[in-house]
């Protein structure tokens, strides 16, 4: 027979569809807001105990609370709206204190039946969910000048043991020059550089009477401490996104220096961005004494403005990089302070040289790196010029009562918020390279619930208007096509939640447009079935030969279409992704409903019947 | 249906003419007044916020002066209630509270802030390079795949159809000034696709009459083609109007301009695959032989 499908393709069809409409429906159930609460570390776990002191907070202050439940990332507080839930935050993070992090979240209604088979709802870009969009660079050169000043104090250190005799050490623009007054010095100093020192390319020369080393990195130093800084950037980056407790975070390296960083629901964006981008850092030194070397010295401001400065050794004791666990609390006097616990290589370190220092005072810095642009006259037009600068102050000063050893705390901070953010940096570890903001984009709650209404009308609309003109045009097969054309959408909708691909305003565009464009296949058909009646032909044949006919030039276009949407993915960024991504599955899901569904349902009325007329 | 007789070959001069016309005024226009792009290209700062009631947009501005904003855009955004801020490359990461703190006016007026952007100079400048290079990569390797599906001459007609189609949309938005951001962008590419998907169907016509139709003439065989073709363009271009007519209406300010783009691209593109391609492969000469490969070619092609 002409237009007869066998048994097992119908039936086929039907197990495709069914998956689909199973995988889509968890769209269908309206996310819940939601509370998350986690904990940042070993000690405190999530339990019932915790979940039920946060359930009495709420009751005691009348908010509705729809279901408390334990899951494996830690404890979720449903509500029934936003409002309840933001209300909700402060109220739970207080009552449970520090050691918990409360984050909103939407977490889906999916029945449990379908999310054990992994069925669940489409995620929601930022543009539909609201949030913060950001993207970060890493200030290369940066963390190449802070590699090399490093090195130009073990340097400095191998050439006065060896009593090789330089004048200055300076580095400018990635290159460390040593200047030497005698060439002899310079060529010793040179094989010594060399040997210990392998890194680097040095190069002599000469200049004012006086005889230089250039030192540059080698390709390969230099790849590696600039992937190392990204990596180190991406981990801390990862923790300190975790201890703002949001749900749901991105941190992704994008190219070779760039990352970004989106999250989903955050209110306090400002918040936020000053803990993501803060390039604090802290260092223990100890008070330079009278008989100290000029050179060895610096000279650094109290952080409280009060415009006393003191006299440091320039030797580092140890880094916040030793810093294993920070908290923040008061003294008995109200004051802010931070506790402190160090790893074992750095209580070492603290107590070897606390030991042989008690009674001399100990002073604490802080240390910021930050940017800024200047602007630089180039081919007449003022362009800016980002300029890297750190701060440093210093934040107490304490005379030292016994050797200390891993833990211990400091004060002199201005306000508890101070005292808890760095508390957190110190946890999270600091930035091995400075970062700065290239783009942000941030979206408030209500614009994205805005922009979900607009997308779902717009496609509700869209689809009607479609549907309308194919079932005015085609008759019994524009119903055909309709049918075909909702599956599709159903499908597209199945696709997107089984591949995690992101929802978002330009994706819903795609998939309106999509249903304008996916007709286009069986118009094609029907054209040619047309076509195929008006020479006479009988209507079996003319059903066969339209859908033969047009195959290949179904083909041909939609593979055009694909590859222009797979440039649009690679090139586009944010929701542009989400518009290619909708446009390439529709073109896929199309193909199918329009050629295999319709055809199905096509044989269904038709097939096995004599040549009738065709309602088309 | 009826097959239509409609001589579109014969106003193929007026039709050229007509063509070359809109893209003169697309390039003079493109060329003088450029392209107003968006925040997304030229870097800078963008703050959208909502008002309760629709404020006077010279007090915004007098207020963002007195707060010490110079240089800043203020306009309405889709409803009187929303306004956009828009200021050059100042940021720094308070700006978007602290532009909100002033427009309260020391808590006169509630404003809720539904968004805001910041795009570095740098990243502005390499999106704008990198879509220009999408778009470039997107016509070679459609050039690509419909000369190695058809022949070189098809693949020449549809990729300058597509030149024409870009062009002209591209002229649109300078003419009037629309703001293009990446949402144009991808209108614009996604248009490449579709404006492709119409002229390969006319292409894939002709292709098969030089295959079936023996005595007739180039000229009459195109002409037939694409008026057997007429009404699945016709209608396919309805639909896809329809659901455009409904997103510019109902899909909100922020993709106002994307569904801008293509309506007036699906309408060029419809004809251009109709008129521009047609005409091209006409003057081209394009003949079966050039479909069709003789016998002796044929066996040379299957040579590994």
């Amino acid at each position: 027979m002409l237009n007869k499908y066998p048994l097992w393709k119908y039936l086929l069809i039907l197990l495709v569809l069914a998956l689909g409409v199973i995988y889509a429906v968890p769209n269908l159930y309206p996310d819940d807001p939601a509370l998350q609460i986690s904990t940042q570390r070993a000690t405190t776990v999530v339990d019932e105990a915790a979940l039920d002191k946060a359930k009495k907070a709420l009751s005691d202050a009348h908010i509705n609370l729809k279901k408390a439940e334990l899951t494996s990332a830690g404890g979720t507080l449903r509500f029934n709206n936003g409002e309840d839930q933001l209300a909700a935050k402060p109220v739970v993070s207080a009552a449970l204190g520090d050691g918990y992090v409360t984050a909103l979240n939407l977490v889906p209604t999916t029945p449990h039946w379908l999310a054990s088979i992994g069925a669940g709802p489409a995620k929601l870009g930022l543009d539909l969910r609201g949030g913060v969009h950001f993207l970060l660079q890493v200030d290369m050169p940066a963390a190449l000048k802070q590699k090399l000043e490093i090195a130009s104090s073990e340097m400095k250190a191998d050439l006065r043991k060896e009593l090789i005799r330089y004048r200055s050490v300076s580095i400018n623009d990635g290159v460390l020059s040593i200047r030497f007054l005698q060439k002899a010095d310079q060529t010793t100093a040179q094989s010594l550089l060399k040997d210990k020192f392998d890194q680097y390319v040095y190069t002599e020369r000469e200049a004012n009477g006086s005889y230089y080393i250039d030192a540059t990195y080698t390709e390969a130093a230099r790849k590696a401490i600039e992937s190392y800084a990204i990596q180190q950037n991406l981990t801390t980056l990862r923790n300190r996104v975790n201890e703002l407790g949001v749900a749901e975070p991105l941190v992704q390296r994008q190219g070779s220096n760039r990352i970004v960083v989106e999250l989903p629901g955050v209110q306090d964006t400002a918040a936020a961005k000053r803990i993501i981008g803060a390039t604090a850092n802290l260092e223990f030194h100890l008070e330079a004494g009278l008989d100290a070397k000029g050179s060895d010295v610096e000279t650094l401001a109290f952080r409280n403005g009060s415009g006393r400065t003191a006299r440091l050794d320039r030797d580092i004791i140890v880094t916040g990089d030793n810093v294993s666990d920070a908290s923040s609390s008061f003294d008995q006097n109200g004051n802010a302070q931070v506790n402190i616990s160090l790893d074992s290589a750095g209580g070492k370190k603290m107590a070897r040289v606390t030991r042989a220092a008690v009674g001399r005072n100990m002073a604490v810095v802080f240390i910021e790196h930050k940017s800024r642009n200047i602007f630089v006259e180039k081919d007449g037009k003022k362009v800016p010029v980002r300029k890297s600068y750190s701060t440093k102050s210093i934040i107490s000063l304490a005379t030292i009562q016994t050797t200390l050893g891993n833990s211990f705390r400091i004060t002199g901070l201005d306000s508890p918020r101070e005292s808890s953010e760095l508390a957190l940096l110190l946890r999270a570890g600091a930035l091995a390279a400075p970062i700065y903001f290239v783009e942000e984009r941030t979206i408030g709650p209500s614009l994205g619930a805005e922009n979900i209404h607009l997308g779902i009308v717009s496609a509700e609309i869209g689809l009607l208007v479609v549907m309308l003109f194919m079932f005015a045009y085609y008759r019994l097969f524009g119903l055909f096509a309709n049918v075909s054309l909702a599956l599709n959408v159903v499908l597209l909708l199945a696709c997107m939640s089984i591949l995690g691909a992101t929802l978002t305003l330009p994706g819903i565009a795609g998939i309106v447009l999509t249903m304008g464009m996916a007709v286009d296949a069986n118009v094609l058909i029907f054209s040619r079935i047309k076509e195929e009646l008006a020479t006479g032909m009988p209507s079996h044949q003319a059903i066969h030969s339209g859908f033969n006919r047009a195959f290949t030039t179904i083909i041909d276009a939609n593979i055009t279409t694909l590859l222009v949407a797979i440039i649009l993915f690679a090139v586009g960024t944010g929701s542009v992704k989400g518009f290619a991504v909708t446009l390439s599955l529709g073109i896929l899901t199309s193909m199918f409903t329009a050629i295999v569904v319709t055809r199905a349902q096509v044989n269904l009325v038709y097939g096995g019947r004599a040549n009738k007329k065709l309602y088309i | 249906m009826k097959v239509t007789k409609i001589p579109f070959m014969a106003m193929r001069k007026v039709v050229a003419l007509f063509s070359i016309t809109l893209i003169l005024i697309s390039i003079a226009s493109l060329a003088t007044k450029g392209i107003k792009f968006g925040l997304d290209f030229t870097g800078g700062t963008l703050i959208e916020v909502s008002y309760q009631q629709a404020p006077k947009l010279d007090e915004v501005r007098g207020l963002l002066d007195k707060g010490g904003y110079s240089d800043v855009v203020v306009q309405n955004f889709g409803s009187p209630t929303d306004i956009v801020v828009r200021m050059a490359n100042k940021y720094t990461p308070e700006l978007g509270g602290e532009v909100l703190t002033t427009l309260e006016d020391g808590g006169r007026v509630a404003v809720s802030l539904k968004r805001s952007e910041f795009v570095g100079a740098q990243v502005g400048q390499e999106l704008r390079e990198q879509g220009g290079l999408g778009m470039l990569l997107a016509l070679l390797i459609v050039m690509i795949y419909v000369a190695i599906r058809f022949q070189f001459k098809f693949s020449v007609a549809s990729v300058v159809a597509l030149v024409h189609d870009v062009t002209i949309t591209l002229g649109f938005f300078s003419l009037f000034g629309y703001e293009f951001d990446l949402t144009v962008l991808a209108a614009i590419l996604a248009l490449i696709g579709y404006s492709l998907n119409d002229t390969i169907v006319v292409c894939d016509r002709i292709r098969e009459n030089f295959r079936i139709l023996r005595d007739i003439k180039p000229y009459d065989l195109i002409n037939l083609s694409i008026n057997q073709t007429l009404g699945r363009t016709i209608i396919t271009s309805l639909t896809t109007l329809f659901s455009l007519v409904v997103l510019f209406f109902y899909g909100g300010e922020s993709i106002h301009n994307f569904s801008l783009a293509l309506l007036f691209g699906i309408i060029i593109g419809t004809y251009s695959s109709i008129f521009v391609a047609a005409n091209l492969l006409l003057t081209m000469n394009v003949t079966r032989e050039d479909l069709i490969p003789t016998p002796k070619e044929k066996l040379e092609d299957e040579m590994p």
